[in-house]
């Protein structure tokens, strides 16, 4: 019993920990996505409209 | 865990980026749109009597306000993107025992910087519209390089113990401006020099300002949405 409990313990903490990088490479991946799409994608729409913000913070796009 | 990272980085994202919008509004912007006067040739330096002067003074904001509102919220969309580096770093770090506060938040923020705007000015300093420039994926490969070299370099020398990882740290700082950034062999700049330091600067000034109210936001809500 006390072994099973014990299992259970450890099972939920791997899980536990687990969840927890998978939100931290989650996050890093939407900010990736993030940042290319505005200060990195080509298309003329995506270029023309952020064009001042891409100048003022020096990104290199074009 | 992913829903405090996001609900933390998207709030400090959307304060940060109004604040960024605002501060580049003001003192950014206005140098882009007077670079622009060069770019279609309204403004020349080195006029045709071959004297260097041109007219100093950037048109209004508020000419066309229309044009403001779009980069105002991709401002937004790039300092959400850079919340959620810096949450997910809170994350990562307090798996290995350091507790962000608002304090540190401020640090972690310069840090972004230092990262993120600083070094890789060292290479490709901020430029006005009318400056040609190399072929731009180079130039993206090697922004993304100089990034995560100098945000890998900045752990490094935060966490690390002994002297090893300050080793790499300064092989990981010194490697990207050793490589060296793409680079034409020719000037071709129209615009005034005065204008185009000035705008290096200001942007410079205008992204530390910000990067340092995206630390301290980030750490705030971290924090808050944590005890809640």
């Amino acid at each position: 019993m006390n072994d099973q409990v014990k299992v259970a313990a450890i099972a939920q903490k791997s899980d536990a920990a687990d969840q927890g990088l998978l939100g931290i490479i989650g996050a890093v991946m939407l900010g990736a996505v993030l940042l290319f799409s505005a200060g990195f994608a080509q298309a003329t729409v995506m270029h023309d409209s952020s064009h001042d913000m891409r100048h003022a913070m020096a990104f290199p796009c074009h | 865990m992913l829903k405090h990272i996001l609900t933390s980085a998207v709030f400090a994202g959307i304060v940060a980026g109004l604040f960024a919008a605002i501060i580049n509004l003001w003192a950014v912007i206005p140098m882009v749109m007077e670079g622009e006067l060069y770019e279609s040739g309204e403004r020349t330096h080195f006029a045709v009597d071959g004297s260097p002067q041109s007219d100093a003074g950037s048109p209004s904001i508020l000419e066309d306000p229309a044009r403001h509102i779009m980069p105002a919220a991709f401002s937004v969309v790039v300092f959400t993107g850079y919340a959620f580096f810096l949450v997910a770093a809170f994350a990562l770090a307090e798996r290995y025992g350091h507790k962000t506060t608002v304090r540190s938040g401020v640090i972690w923020g310069l840090c972004g910087f230092i990262a993120f705007q600083l070094a890789p000015a060292m290479g490709m300093p901020p430029q006005l519209p009318a400056t040609p420039g190399p072929e731009v994926v180079p130039r993206q490969l090697w922004w993304a390089m100089t990034v995560i070299f100098t945000a890998s370099a900045l752990g490094l020398i935060a966490f690390g113990r002994g002297v090893l990882p300050i080793a790499v740290a300064v092989v990981l700082l010194f490697a990207p401006h050793i490589i060296g950034a793409p680079r034409l062999d020719t000037y071709f700049g129209f615009a005034a020099p005065e204008l185009a330091a000035h705008f290096a600067g200001a942007s410079l000034a205008a992204t530390a300002l910000t990067w340092t109210t995206l630390g301290l936001c980030c750490a705030w809500f971290w924090t808050k949405l944590k005890q809640d």
